[in-house]
């Protein structure tokens, strides 16, 4: 069973989580999105009332850095890399976004089709530029896999034998929230999604966003900037046919219909779902369903519960 | 003329209790559109408009409402206008100057109080009111003895959650103490850090001992910054020792004070924040606003000769209500001239903390971006 939550604070709804996956097992938890403070996991021990496993990829990767400058030099190029491209990508989507939606802020009445068939392609050049964004990501992971082969670094091998170990012994993985792309960097360096496998999962906040397929960015009203969602990686595509919004009342313009329309059919046949505090989202196997607190975006603009979905609209 | 007083003036016979009910039934200032109607009601012989607008004749007069007393005075102000204002009520040869009793809203400063109007479209942002969900962080306090000036107390914020493994930017803020009571500064940066829109940040809050002598641009303060101040904090905290992780900030002559120091010590502090500064200068004759201007005006003299380059960045905003207006929205292009990033902001509102306040959030998230859009918690 897979379970997303929305941030944990102010009430947390972690315990009633834990407990729909009826496992009595030791649970372990992945917290790398916190960083420093990725040891203090004394709260939500107690929360939980039972005793956790940290993995600590955050202090371990820190440990892997230190062993191997070289390899560590080579992750910092690589990193690099990435961000430039992110910026490119960012230039290019910005018009694009511009454009489709001041197509979908056109009344629709004097000639719907004539419009439509407009915002249809305009939408279509997004959703273009979003696989060609995914697709140079990849070329770039596989490419410095092949040529630093992580895997057969000592300090790296050593390390993820550990975690494996701790995995294995576990019943459970909860993932934490904190900076979606720190978490998913220590968890992809480490291979977490193949060790977590078909275990229980429940993760939340940016531990949702890891977790699905594609980790979409996303705010609305920020301080800087126009606000255009954007893709900053795969994710690890252990929750499929969902993008995870936390956080999304605040960072949304929830009753703006043109951008939840716009969000909505961007990332089809994926659901983008609301995950705010109080938001639960489980999987049972075939389809999505959710507490009334997370909802759907659709692509009429609105906002609908999740039940039985199978992802798309 | 407003709709609401024009409707009133046209009763034939107006009594007490109308007045009464016309009273009960709004909230003063009268904002309808482009237009604000102040009313007072008292007995006078003269009601006037005092505010802080500069370009708009000051002590406007009210108008008698038939025989009634009742007083109204309806001027045009553009949309999210902001204005500071009292009521002078004159009578027996005396003149008050009185908040407005039918308006609860103020704005404090260190003179007083003022009442405020909010023009259409006006909102105070959400993010300058205390939040329950935000973490706080925590004001220290510590002397520190000054070989420039003696024993200063200083003021510190600390962001909540702070990590001594972790290493802060720097921001030093003249009149720091001000900025926290009048301009809510404590709230703002609670809540831009929590919602992760700036950086948490190390704030030291000064307080000057001889203002207009200190932050006119004197060699002794910049000193004091940074020979005594800055190292001070080094030893306290954990700080990134990097010009772009610095700031200097100030409105005022206090935005001089913090323009003088980048200046006198380029490459130390890589941000800076100008709010309404008192940029006063001459290209020809003298200035005309006093002789405690006179090292502002040699200082900003000789820094739009050679502005060289006192910052990487540097957030400048002033109220298109003020007199500084020209000084600032000539500043700007100078500055961008230079080859630093330049933002200039303009607010309809006037030379206040308020002013100041409502701008926090565009400057800081500029030079102390956060991480906004990595983090979910």
């Amino acid at each position: 069973m897979i379970i997303l939550l929305g941030p944990q604070s102010p009430r947390p709804n972690l315990g009633e989580a834990v407990e729909l996956l009826s496992v009595d097992g030791p649970f372990c938890v992945v917290t790398a999105g916190w960083q420093e403070r990725s040891g203090e996991t004394e709260a939500l021990a107690e929360h939980l009332g039972r005793k956790l496993i940290n993995l600590k990829l955050y202090e371990r990767a820190e440990r892997v850095f230190a062993e191997d400058p070289e390899f560590f030099a080579a992750h910092r190029r690589r990193q690099d890399r990435l961000r430039k491209l992110q910026g490119l990508y960012r230039l290019r989507l910005a018009p694009l976004l511009r454009t489709a939606r001041r197509l979908f802020e056109e009344d629709a009445n004097s000639d719907p089709d004539l419009l439509q068939g407009e915002q249809k392609s305009a939408l279509e050049m997004v959703r273009i530029l979003d696989r060609h964004h995914l697709t140079r990501l990849r070329q770039i992971h596989a490419g410095w896999s092949e040529q630093w082969r992580p895997l057969e670094r000592d300090s790296l091998r050593r390390e993820r034998r550990r975690i494996e170990k701790q995995v294995a012994d576990c019943d459970a993985v909860l993932i934490a929230g904190g900076h979606v792309a720190v978490l998913l960097n220590r968890a992809r360096l480490f291979g977490l999604q193949q060790m977590i496998g078909s275990r229980p999962l429940v993760a939340w906040s940016a531990g949702a966003m890891a977790v699905s397929e594609r980790v979409v960015l996303f705010h609305d009203t920020p301080p800087q900037g126009a606000g255009d969602a954007e893709i900053l990686e795969s994710g690890l595509g252990l929750a499929r046919g969902v993008v995870a919004l936390p956080h999304a009342s605040r960072r949304l313009n929830l009753n703006d219909r043109v951008r939840v329309r716009l969000f909505a059919r961007r990332f089809c046949p994926a659901s983008a779902v609301t995950l705010d505090n109080g938001s639960m989202l489980w999987w049972n196997g075939d389809s999505w369903s959710g507490n009334r607190a997370a909802r759907r975006l659709t692509a009429e603009g609105r906002l609908a519960e999740v039940k039985d979905h199978a992802g798309g609209d | 003329m407003q709709a609401a007083i024009r409707k009133l003036r046209r009763r034939r016979k107006l009594t007490a209790k109308d007045i009464d009910r016309f009273i009960e039934s709004h909230t003063f200032p009268i904002v309808e559109g482009g237009s604000v109607t102040f009313v007072y009601r008292g007995e006078a012989e003269k009601v006037l408009l005092q505010h802080w607008i500069y370009a708009l004749p000051t002590a406007q007069p009210f108008q008698r409402l038939a025989a009634t007393d009742l007083w109204y005075l309806t001027v045009d102000l553009p949309e999210n206008s902001r204005v500071e204002y009292k009521i002078e009520v004159r009578s027996n040869g005396k003149a008050d100057w009185i908040l407005d009793p039918l308006n609860p809203l103020l704005a404090h400063d260190p003179f007083g109080a003022n009442s405020v109007c909010q023009a259409s479209g006006y909102e105070r942002p959400a993010w300058t009111l205390p939040d329950a969900e935000t973490r706080s962080g925590r004001l220290e306090t510590a002397t520190l003895k000054s070989k420039v000036f003696g024993p200063r107390q200083l003021e510190i914020y600390v962001p909540g959650r702070f990590r001594g493994s972790r290493k802060y930017p720097l921001l030093l803020v003249h009149d720091g103490p001000d900025y926290v009571r009048y301009a809510q500064l404590k709230v703002v940066l609670d809540n831009l850090i929590h919602r992760l829109e700036i950086a948490p940040l190390i704030v030291a809050l000064l307080q000057p001992g001889k203002r207009l002598r200190e932050y006119a641009g004197h060699p002794d303060h910049s000193r004091f910054l940074v020979d005594e101040v800055v190292p001070f904090l080094e030893r306290e905290f954990p700080l990134i020792p990097e010009a772009s992780s610095r700031g200097l900030m100030g409105a005022s002559l206090g935005a001089v004070a913090a323009l003088h120091t980048a200046w006198s010590h380029p490459g130390l502090f890589g941000r800076l924040l100008l709010q309404s500064g008192s940029f006063v200068f001459s290209e020809i004759g003298s200035h005309s606003r006093g002789p405690e201007f006179d090292p502002v005006e040699r200082f900003m003299n000789r820094f739009r000769e050679k502005p060289g380059t006192p910052a990487e960045r540097i957030f400048l905003s002033c109220g298109v209500y003020e007199s500084l207006i020209y000084e600032n929205r000539s500043l700007a292009p100078m500055l961008q001239r230079s080859g630093m990033e330049i933002r200039y902001r303009e607010a309809r509102d006037g030379h206040n903390w308020e002013n100041w306040r409502d701008r926090l959030r565009d400057g800081l998230s500029w030079l102390f971006p956060g991480p906004l859009w990595m983090v979910y918690e």
